[in-house]
């Protein structure tokens, strides 16, 4: 079976391979957003957290012989530590500047960070093996599904979707909508902001730090893998606009599967169709598909 | 007074400067010195973070170089493609990055340039990974032979300095006080009357052309062009030079320029002399990790001073003259 001139396997193949990559755009932009709507920072260190996260992963595992599962609890903790450490000595003494210090602080942690890594790891790619339990294939009929792969796509969306419940369903995520409404008001009803503010930005690049764990074992892990998708991830967050957290999710699968339909009919464009479709929004709804127009 | 001081003492030293130091090296310092200048435009007196302006520079050193290579252009007519080419670029890339305001604005100059970086990879004249290489210096008008390192030097010198007068001119003008405006106030700037929109597109294209005057120069200088020049770690790059030397003040992306240019030339050698004295080992990789140390000084730039070191300077100063009136 064809569909446009194209076998449905290899079509199914590239269009999964575009829900893997947008379940991490859609997690990176996730962390974005909900950093971005309590302490109205950009956080150019994303990508280099989500390198950090794989990193870990692979050190976890190969140096200190612990499981992949493991990791994948350990590595975002670690990242999200590491986050809040950022925060505390560094980020917090900014905001009562403009906030394009924020984006320029977090660009200079970038640098440091790719460079650090580079010093240890050259620039060449590390692989981790996918973990025994999600090795293989399954046959669902029209195509094959490797294993690990809906893994990464499942995984992400629970977690989500749990961050979505989380902010939009629960007292907590109140005191964070409300906190980006008008943090000194709830600050007046008692809600320790400053401490809120913090661990947000922890669990905004714990969640970068966890999709570079799932991405570690079906991608190369370099130190230039986060800088590369941050570019990307910026553009999707422009798309979608940062207003809404479902909004976040839905264009970062949308525009995974549209780059992996790329893939499959005109290659070329596949590095950039993100930004063409990101010229079309702006040229069409300037403020995003789920902006606000303020 | 003393400003007129300061400018006829700083082109004294440029002018002497081929005597003493290499100059193919000083002219690399000039042209990124535009360069900042030219980005400094809007940062520092529009209020716009272009996290995108390595596709102009690159762009035009791409343009000038395939003219003067492929297309055998005199030196004149490459570097004034090269220019219209940034503009050209920069009108586009203004037309839909000022669609969004503050963050969003950097963000879309970043992604739009990526773009521009992803063209110079696949196009078939940029020779993607291998770069633009022999790029022939050419004569000036026909007559003056630019092979001459100090013949060049002095005709990038009077590049540079018209690039940096027109900056000079375009701040104090009306417009540039308009500029201003919308930088302290943009609502306010608007409910004036001003077509806000029209003075950011206006200053971004002439940023963009004046960054591609001096990334279409440096390609002449050094005889090649390679994607370094559009990726976006140059975009970051000039951020930096023009928040060490001041943003917002006329000279200090010039001397923020000449530091990091100078340290990313030098930073092997200084590790290689640190190794020498301290008997640390890791100095002596000091030069292959430039990302480490540019990305320490923005960090301790951004938390310690963010005025830079011209405007640091002038602040004290400033401090001192009111101190001095209240006693």
């Amino acid at each position: 079976m064809d569909i446009f001139g194209v076998p449905l396997q290899a079509m199914m193949s590239q269009l999964l391979l575009g829900l893997v990559n947008g379940s991490f755009y859609a997690m990176l932009s996730l962390g974005l957003a909900v950093i971005f709507g309590l302490l109205n920072v950009i956080n150019f260190s994303h990508g280099a957290l989500y390198m950090v996260g794989a990193f870990a992963a692979y050190i976890g595992v190969t140096s200190f012989g612990l499981n992949y599962w493991t990791m994948l609890v350990l590595a975002p903790l670690i990242v999200g530590a590491f986050g809040i450490l950022i925060e505390k000595s560094m980020l917090r003494w900014l905001y009562q500047f403009d906030h394009l210090y924020g984006l320029l602080l977090t660009f200079g942690i970038t640098l440091l960070l790719e460079g650090v890594f580079r010093s240890f790891f050259g620039v060449s790619g590390q692989t981790l093996d996918v973990p025994e339990a999600l090795s293989g294939a399954t046959d669902l009929g029209f195509m094959m599904l490797p294993n690990y792969r809906g893994w990464v796509v499942l995984a992400s969306l629970v977690v989500c979707l749990a961050t979505w419940f989380t902010i939009e369903k629960t007292r907590l995520g109140a005191y964070l909508r409300a906190g980006t409404e008008n943090p000194k008001l709830v600050e007046a009803f008692g809600v320790n902001v400053p401490l809120m503010v913090t661990l947000t930005y922890g669990f905004g690049v714990a969640l970068a730090g966890f999709a570079g764990v799932l991405a570690a074992p079906v991608i190369n892990v370099t130190p230039l893998m986060g800088s590369n998708l941050i570019i990307v991830v910026f553009a999707v967050v422009v798309i979608g606009g940062m207003g809404s957290i479902l909004g976040s999710i839905l264009t970062g699968l949308g525009l995974g599967v549209i780059e992996g339909l790329t893939r499959v009919y005109y290659p070329e464009a596949s590095e950039v169709v993100v930004f063409v479709v990101m010229v079309i929004v702006l040229l069409l709804r300037p403020a995003g598909l789920f902006g606000k127009e303020k | 007074m003393n400003r007129t001081l300061g400018y006829g003492l700083a082109l004294a030293l440029a002018l002497a400067a081929p005597f003493v130091g290499y100059p193919v090296f000083l002219m690399k310092l000039l042209c990124f010195g535009l360069f900042a200048c030219a980005f400094n435009l809007l940062i520092g007196y529009t209020g716009l973070l272009s996290f995108g302006h390595a596709a102009f520079f690159g762009g035009a050193g791409y343009v000038a170089g395939h003219a003067l290579t492929a297309l055998g252009l005199p030196f004149e007519a490459g570097i004034l493609l090269g220019v219209l080419a940034a503009a050209a670029l920069g009108c586009v890339m203004g037309l839909l990055a000022i669609r969004r305001q503050g963050i969003y604005f950097s963000m879309i100059t970043l992604a739009l340039a990526q773009m521009v970086y992803f063209a110079a990879l696949r196009a078939p004249f940029t020779h993607g990974e291998d770069g633009l290489q022999g790029v022939p210096r050419g004569r000036l008008f026909g007559m003056l032979d630019l092979g001459n390192d100090l013949t060049l030097y002095y005709v990038v010198l009077a590049i540079c300095v018209a690039g940096f007068a027109l900056i000079v001119r375009i701040v104090h003008s009306p417009f540039g006080q308009v500029l201003a405006a919308i930088k302290e106030n943009e609502a306010r700037a608007i409910s004036l009357g001003y077509d806000v929109d029209h003075y950011k597109l206006v200053a971004f294209v002439l940023s963009a052309a004046l960054a591609g005057l001096a990334g279409a120069t440096k390609t002449v200088v050094l005889g090649f062009e390679t994607l370094t020049d559009v990726h976006w770690t140059m975009s970051g790059l000039v951020i930096l030079m023009t928040l060490v030397g001041g943003m917002g003040t006329l000279a200090g992306p010039i001397l923020g320029a000449f530091l990091i240019v100078a340290l990313e030339n030098k930073l092997g050698d200084l590790g290689n002399f640190l190794a020498e004295k301290t008997h640390v080992e890791w100095f002596a990789s000091l030069g292959e990790s430039v990302g480490i140390v540019t990305g320490l000084i923005f960090v301790a730039c951004v938390l310690l001073f963010r005025r830079g070191i011209v405007g640091e300077i002038a602040a004290a100063l400033a401090r001192g003259g009111r101190q001095r009136r209240a006693a």
